[in-house]
């Protein structure tokens, strides 16, 4: 088992046709994700990657049944091509598009939560999820993981990578890795994530990697106190961030002295997570957790 | 992206929000002029810096007469302005904004943002103005008030009238909240912006409400469509190397340590700044290359921290993923080669081919030290840092 993909889903790419979508796209099929089409408006009816293209979300579900999408469409467009892929009944949508405006996931949310509340979107400016051996959606390197037994949940793309490589160098593995997105509105976020893990019988324990900005990583903690019975580790990045600067990230930073990284640390703390201090001690934490 | 108090209440003026009226000087000269074109006797002179603070420090002077507005306006004009809220070198005024003294009976508050927990615009508002908000929200809650705002519908009258009667204001009064409230709506829907913060909101003895101060922050990944907004950019008022940084389209913050970084990935980022400071040293920036860090973006990143005269060791972070570490290595090899190596590098190069990137670092006779152990490179750069 794993959450959200895995072998036999069905994926399709829109913005398949430009660079990093047809970049990316070739890594996925490589990697042995079951692609099977893509979306660039204008192009509908041609083939790209030995895979038909369609004009429209519509068409390449109709035509193919895809499950699950990945966006690479650029960021004036993006929110565009997530409402599209909403209605044309994608079930799991993965952004990975950067730079989206923050006003326009504030009309995507609301949308999604008035008119397609089971659909699932992950991202923006995200790496992707990955289910290790069978589905990879998105830009992180496939050969770093290793199918396994942990579930990881992260704001950040490499620092994510940093996390596989400890899990896989431990000889834990990953049951699914889900990007959630270094944006202050987006879509999945750690609790929904969690609750996904904790039934998920593959997975035997979550690493969390959390960072400044919004307090998304304080609510988790008030979740996993009450409903996550699997070890919880996590690291939260950003303790040497001024305050009022962004670092990166649209959502990386500390406003009104609000969501540092020690409000984070505490939280977690109080809800019984053990943290980590240093992003290289978190393999060496989850293996010592799980008593191995 | 910010503004500066008079652009903020530019805008403000129009989506009719009232402003108290100014003008803008740039010279003492000029100030005298505007002071002049508002008329009355007397005036206050505030200098124009992106921070807050400035009454504290001389950066806002009431006076009377045009003899003192020219004199104030001299006293500000050409210094660099340091508040609380800016670092200890401060920020260079180089304009002025004259304004026409408010008859104050009451000060109130009022801010707009996006709430990262409900995903909606929210307003909040508080009969306890001129006071620091954040203050207000610890000690004593129950005197703020906050609205969301359902994107598909918009602000509502009620929304604002509710937040108007919960100030104490009067009916004539909520009427011209109400409208206020219209126009910031519109300024963060329209024009993107992610912060509006008015404060002190006033009432006049003559009871109007106006505006009193203004603070506007924008939507960065919104400005390629807010080109006039962009355009108000004033790049004298952000750090010379954050600027550069721009150009060559990095993710870069200045800090106050000594140790230069350059990571892929914001995250990774943070996250080696904060392992250099658990190993005792201090961080001299944030830099993000990015995902698709190329050699010629890592030269450039290299150019940008061995700008900074108190670097005095760089660890260099490469988790290779789509990105190779050997051409990470050529990257830095070139960089060296190019800019010239003061101080010594630390190089961890983790992920796709990283035994060709370290091998290739460590033939190159370059004072670079290849280590592909997280916690190792840190402690020996924070080492190399200190042995200087």
């Amino acid at each position: 088992m794993s959450i959200l993909i895995n072998k036999a889903t069905k994926v399709i790419c829109q913005g398949f046709t430009g660079k990093q979508g047809t970049f990316h796209s070739e890594q996925c099929i490589a990697y042995g994700t079951r692609m099977v089409g893509g979306v660039t408006p204008g192009r509908g009816g041609s083939s790209h990657l030995n895979l038909p293209v369609f004009d429209t979300c519509h068409d390449a579900v109709k035509a193919t049944g895809a499950e699950a999408t990945m966006i690479y469409v650029p960021a004036p467009f993006a929110a565009d091509a997530v409402l599209e892929a909403a209605d044309a009944g994608v079930k799991v949508v993965i952004c990975i598009t950067e730079g989206i405006p923050v006003n326009d996931m504030v009309k995507v949310k609301a949308t999604l939560r008035a008119n397609y509340p089971d659909t699932v979107l992950v991202g923006p400016n995200c790496p992707g999820v990955i289910t290790p051996g069978e589905c990879k959606i998105g830009i992180m390197p496939g050969h770093i993981h290793k199918a396994g037994k942990i579930g990881i949940i992260s704001r950040s793309g490499t620092l994510t990578y940093e996390t596989v490589h400890q899990t896989t160098a431990n000889g834990l593995g990953q049951s699914t890795c889900v990007g959630i997105g270094g944006d202050p509105v987006r879509g999945y976020g750690f609790i929904d994530t969690l609750a996904l893990f904790e039934q998920d019988p593959q997975t035997e324990g979550i690493i969390m990697v959390g960072e400044i900005g919004g307090s998304s990583e304080e609510e988790a903690a008030e979740y996993i106190k009450h409903h996550v019975k699997k070890p919880v580790i996590a690291y939260i990045a950003g303790v040497t961030a001024p305050a009022g600067k962004r670092m990166g990230h649209a959502g990386a930073i500390i406003s009104g002295g609000k969501g540092t990284a020690d409000e984070k640390f505490a939280a977690l703390e109080a809800a019984k997570v053990v943290t980590v201090r240093s992003p290289a001690d978190l393999g060496a934490a989850m293996k010592k957790a799980l008593k191995l | 992206m910010n503004l500066h108090e008079y652009q903020a209440k530019e805008i403000f003026a129009r989506y009719g929000i009232p402003v108290p009226q100014g003008a803008l000087a740039s010279s003492p000269e000029a100030a005298r002029a505007a002071a002049k074109q508002i008329g009355g006797d007397k005036f206050v002179v505030k200098a124009q810096v992106h921070a807050g603070g400035r009454g504290k420090v001389g950066g806002v002077k009431l006076v009377e007469g045009y003899d003192a507005v020219e004199e104030a306006a001299k006293k500000m004009l050409g210094i660099r302005l340091v508040t609380k809220q800016t670092d200890a070198k401060g920020l260079p005024v180089n304009s002025v904004w004259v304004e026409k003294p408010s008859a104050i009976a009451r000060e109130l508050y009022v801010s707009a943002v996006v709430d990262r927990s409900s995903e909606r615009l929210v307003f909040m508002a508080s009969a306890a103005g001129g006071m620091d908000i954040e203050e207000v929200a610890e000690h004593t809650p129950e005197k703020i008030k906050s609205i969301t705002v359902n994107p598909s519908a918009g602000l509502q009258p009620y929304q604002a009238r509710e937040l108007g009667f919960f100030m104490g204001l009067t009916k004539e009064q909520v009427d011209q909240f109400t409208k206020i409230m219209t126009g910031l709506y519109r300024i963060c829907t329209d024009l993107d912006a992610s912060l509006i913060e008015i404060n002190p909101l006033i009432v006049t003895t003559e009871g109007n409400v106006f505006a009193l101060d203004a603070k506007l922050n924008f939507d960065d990944n919104a400005l390629y469509r807010q080109k006039a907004i962009a355009d108000m950019r004033d790049p004298t008022q952000e750090d010379e190397r954050e600027r550069v940084a721009l150009q060559y389209d990095l993710n870069y913050v200045s800090l106050e340590g000594d140790i230069g970084c350059m990571v892929n990935g914001a995250g990774l980022a943070m996250a080696t700044m904060d392992i250099i400071k658990l190993h005792g040293g201090q961080p001299a920036n944030f830099l993000d290359v990015g995902g698709g860090a190329t050699a010629e973006r890592v030269t450039n990143a290299f150019k940008l921290i061995t700008s900074s005269p108190d670097v005095k060791a760089i660890l260099v972070n490469i988790f290779g993923g789509i990105v190779r570490c050997d051409l990470i290595a050529e990257g830095i090899i070139e960089a060296v080669k190019q800019v010239g190596l003061k101080v010594p590098v630390v190089a961890r190069l983790q992920g796709t081919n990283m035994e060709k990137g370290q091998e290739m670092l460590k033939s190159s006779g370059l004072k670079i030290t290849p280590v592909s152990d997280l916690t190792e490179a840190a402690k020996a750069v924070v080492a190399a840092a200190k042995s200087k």
